[in-house]
């Protein structure tokens, strides 16, 4: 009768729940549902890391400020000569005199208390007050900036539609996003690059757009251009237009914005929907403009610009302009988000085809398969009953690191594969280095059971110290590294405990439990 | 079965010359080329581009790839064929990184299907701008450094027990670092100057043990990196993991080697230390090389099965493990044995 000791009921229990978390990867619905998760490289899609242009934010921070100054120095009648943009975020306030210097302090003072005087001018009579936003101030603008267009791409992607998905800040003005099995990358990336700024602005049709398409636009005004495409070529082209800068109601006012389809043409449009404030201004532009054409401005781009008919109460207005189904549905979601504070640029890009994904798998596992084959024929050559345990201890070890994944929730890449194919070949090490020396003590002349024990304790030490520096090197990497070489990191890490487990535990326990109780047994080693 | 007799006995140590000059051979190759080549070759991972894996179903030339990519202003790319022969996959490569925002992929198919008659599918794309480039370089770096830096703490608190004199050598080493920093130094030579620190420090301290593996490591790399350059193989994130690893793995054999010194030393006081680590050498030679060559059976089957994508890492590792095993024989121990004075 053998006894049931501690060691062995510990070694069953983590072999167990090993298999447990290994369960539900290959069969599926299997409790405790915890998959090992495959990374991009692997199950193919995008990774992306998009720089939030947080110097844009603060400078239309300013250009709303200068905005806002003109309107509280005009509502309190004070005369100023020109309140300017500077090009380091600063504003110039001009006025005629000492008098008029004296009126605009406090409204700087009471309206504008974000911003601090830097510096006041006098040039013979006039005077020039020098606004600058605080260094707390510009940061936090950056800051809410970057949360606002992590929030605003989260909403986007989950009206897109993606499972999933994995949005994160990255650094200070960074944002990455992982949209694992994703097959329309190019929409995707429309979809969350788009700053989505609308605008309506009027069309200024005093001016003369050729002129000054080639000189410059009147002041007050720009050129921006409405792109058409021949619906028999498919030929684009561009139509300028000379638009007031001025704007009138921006997207901010929406309240949802949603695809329709014209019963007239049969072609898709968005109709947008305003909140009650946006309303009263929309039906107040259209009143004071009728016969004026109104464009309907998103970043920068015309898209339709309308002669206004009537006055246009209730709210609601129609963006139209040639859109595929498609087209129109990624616009309405995009309106629906709200715009990005500041424009996004995509500076990392990593997308993987579901069908290269697929050929990694494949080849990953085919040579983990080999190698791992070559190794156990290899042991059982060299090692005979001994390797069949090294061999044990090399499939537990396996089974360890995929219960390990599963059980973290780590993510499986490319470079993992190869952390798990590495550690195949390093968990036998610890058992050659074992064998060796137990192979050392029977020539010295010990018994079986003797040089078991002594190879063990022996071996121990050294195993314990090779392993600990490649598990700092593991650990370093996972501080470092990134995507498929954290992955890369993780096997290993798993690989290296693991292993120090199936070698000092494992493979001890089962030579004793082969010797015990025999005097005379014999070592296949 | 058993490839080496356990009553082996080479004269490693007498060898010793031999494997010097060898070594310092490899390390001004490796010097060599890596000066010819302007620094290690980096891939757009460190140096920022893009990267666009296609795939066709028939056999296209790569001179009508180069002409459909021309047409869309991509014509310093260079095109390379991927994979197994016949697969028609190819690898095209620019050093800017292009903006692939708008219709990035779309305009590539177009260009190539219009070129080359056949529709490809694009399998991967990867772009790094240059300023994530930058970061991504000073991060593998600055891996490199920190793993050094804490092998180090542990190689030589844990062979002479000196827990303190480790710590100050490291302490020495992130002043180093820190000193050096403040001075907008590159990271490549705050490291070469870490080292050096401590170098001088294991020397200094007396070290010895330490003072024979970190050599051997730098010695690894170095020969590692130099193999790349003189074979014009790119570096990559993957190729840092692998360097870190082979950081951290050649030292087992180093380790094995050394503990063994110290367990001789300890039995037989009268044996010249020469004697000792020659005969430490022989003892554990078959573990040495046992080891090794399971390491290299599974990366020798990575590297042929595993496919394009995963192939440099493969080699990467083969060479640190070759390096590595040999690096523990013929340098290591020889560094120990001139560090030893009586």
């Amino acid at each position: 009768m053998k006894k049931i000791t501690w060691r062995g009921m510990s070694i069953a229990t983590v072999i167990l729940v090993a298999l447990i978390y290994v369960l539900p990867t290959l069969a599926n619905n299997c409790w405790p549902h915890k998959k090992i998760n495959l990374g991009l490289d692997l199950q193919g899609g995008m990774h992306l890391v998009l720089e939030v242009q947080t110097e844009k934010a603060v400078e239309t921070t300013i250009e709303r400020t200068i905005h806002e100054i003109k309107q509280e120095l005009r509502k309190k009648n004070i005369k100023h000569l020109g309140v300017s943009h500077n090009s380091d975020n600063s504003i110039s306030i001009q006025v005629q005199n000492q008098a008029d210097l004296e009126s605009v302090n406090p409204v700087i003072a009471d309206e504008f208390g974000n911003f601090e005087v830097s510096s006041t001018q006098k040039q013979g009579e006039k005077r020039t007050v020098v606004l600058k936003l605080p260094h707390a101030e510009v940061v936090n603008i950056k800051k809410m900036a970057t949360d606002q267009a992590l929030e605003t791409i989260r909403n986007r992607i989950d009206a897109f539609g993606v499972s999933e998905p994995d949005i994160r800040l990255q650094g200070e003005n960074r944002i990455q996003v992982q949209l694992p099995g994703i097959q329309e990358t190019q929409r995707a990336k429309e979809l969350i690059g788009r700053t989505a700024r609308l605008n309506f602005q009027l069309v200024d049709e005093t001016g003369d757009v050729k002129s000054a398409e080639t000189s410059s636009p009147p002041p007050g005004d720009e050129i921006l251009y409405q792109i058409q495409e021949d619906p028999v070529t498919g030929a684009t082209s561009k139509v300028p237009y000379l638009i007031q800068k001025r704007v009138l109601l921006d997207g901010s006012s929406l309240t949802d914005a949603k695809v329709m389809i014209d019963s007239q043409f049969n072609e898709p449009y968005v109709s947008i929907e305003f909140d009650r404030k946006g309303a009263r201004i929309f039906e107040q532009i259209t009143g004071e403009n009728i016969k004026k054409r109104l464009a309907i401005v998103l970043d920068k781009t015309v898209y339709s610009a309308p002669v206004i008919q009537d006055r246009i109460a209730g709210g609601q207005a129609r963006i139209t302009g040639n859109f595929t189904t498609e087209e129109a549905r990624d616009l309405a979601i995009v309106l629906r988000a709200g715009a990005l504070p500041a424009p996004v640029n995509i500076i990392e890009e990593r997308t993987v085809g579901p069908t290269l994904g697929a050929d990694s798998i494949r080849m990953g596992l085919l040579s983990m398969v080999a190698g791992g084959i070559l190794v156990i024929i290899f042991m059982v050559i060299y090692y005979k009953g001994a390797g069949v345990i090294a061999d044990i201890a090399l499939l537990v070890n396996i089974l360890l690191i995929g219960g390990g994944l599963a059980a973290f929730q780590a993510t499986l890449t490319l470079p993992g594969i190869a952390g798990i194919i590495l550690t195949i070949g390093m968990a036998v090490d610890a058992n050659v280095i074992i064998f060796e020396r137990i192979r050392e003590e029977l020539a010295s002349g010990k018994t079986p059971a003797a040089s078991i024990n002594a190879g063990f304790d022996r071996a121990a030490l050294t195993i314990l110290d090779a392993n600990v520096t490649t598990l700092i090197a593991a650990v370093v990497l996972f501080q470092f590294g990134t995507g498929p070489v954290k992955g890369f990191a993780v096997t290993l890490g798993l690989g290296i405990v693991a292993s120090l487990f199936t070698a000092l535990v494992l493979s001890k326990s089962i030579f004793q439990s082969m010797v015990s109780g025999k005097k005379t047994a014999t070592l296949s080693i | 079965m058993q490839f080496i007799k356990p009553d082996i006995n080479i004269d490693f140590t007498g060898k010793r010359v031999k494997g010097f000059i060898f070594s310092i051979s490899l390390i001004i190759i490796s010097l060599v080329s890596l000066l010819f080549h302007g620094g290690p070759n980096y891939g757009i991972d460190f140096a920022g581009g893009t990267l666009i894996q296609v795939k066709f179903t028939q056999s296209v030339s790569v001179e009508n790839i180069r002409n459909g990519l021309s047409t869309i202003g991509l014509e310093n790319s260079s095109v390379q064929n991927f994979g197994k022969h016949g697969e028609n996959e190819f690898l095209i490569r620019t050093s800017t990184p292009e903006m692939t925002g708008e219709g990035f992929s779309q305009s590539i198919k177009e260009s190539l299907n219009s070129s080359t008659g056949f529709e490809p599918e694009i399998r991967r794309i990867e772009m790094v701008g240059p300023q994530v480039g930058q970061d991504l370089r000073k991060q593998a770096l600055l891996a490199i450094f920190y793993s050094l830096l804490f092998i180090t703490i542990y190689i030589s608190g844990r062979f002479e027990m000196k827990w303190t004199l480790s710590g100050i050598t490291a302490g020495a080493m992130m002043s180093a670092v820190y000193f050096l920093s403040a001075f907008n130094v590159s990271i490549p030579f705050v490291i070469t100057a870490a080292l050096a620190v401590s170098l001088v420090l294991f020397w200094y301290l007396n070290l010895k043990y330490a003072m024979g593996a970190i050599v051997a490591l730098i010695h690894d790399i170095f020969i590692t990196i130099g193999i790349f350059s003189i074979f014009g193989m790119e570096f990559s994130l993957p190729i840092i993991a692998a360097l870190l690893t082979i950081i951290g793995y050649s030292l087992n054999d180093t380790i094995i080697v050394f503990d063994r010194i110290r367990e001789n030393t300890t039995h037989s006081r009268k044996l010249s230390m020469e004697k000792i680590i020659n005969r430490s050498i022989n003892e554990t030679l078959s573990r040495t090389i046992l080891t090794s060559l399971t390491t290299l059976i599974v990366l020798f089957s990575l590297f042929f099965l595993g496919g394009d994508i995963i192939h440099d890492f493969a080699f990467a590792m083969i060479t640190g493990v070759m390096i590595g095993t040999y690096s523990s024989i013929f340098v290591a121990s020889p560094i120990l044995l001139l560090t030893s004075r009586e």
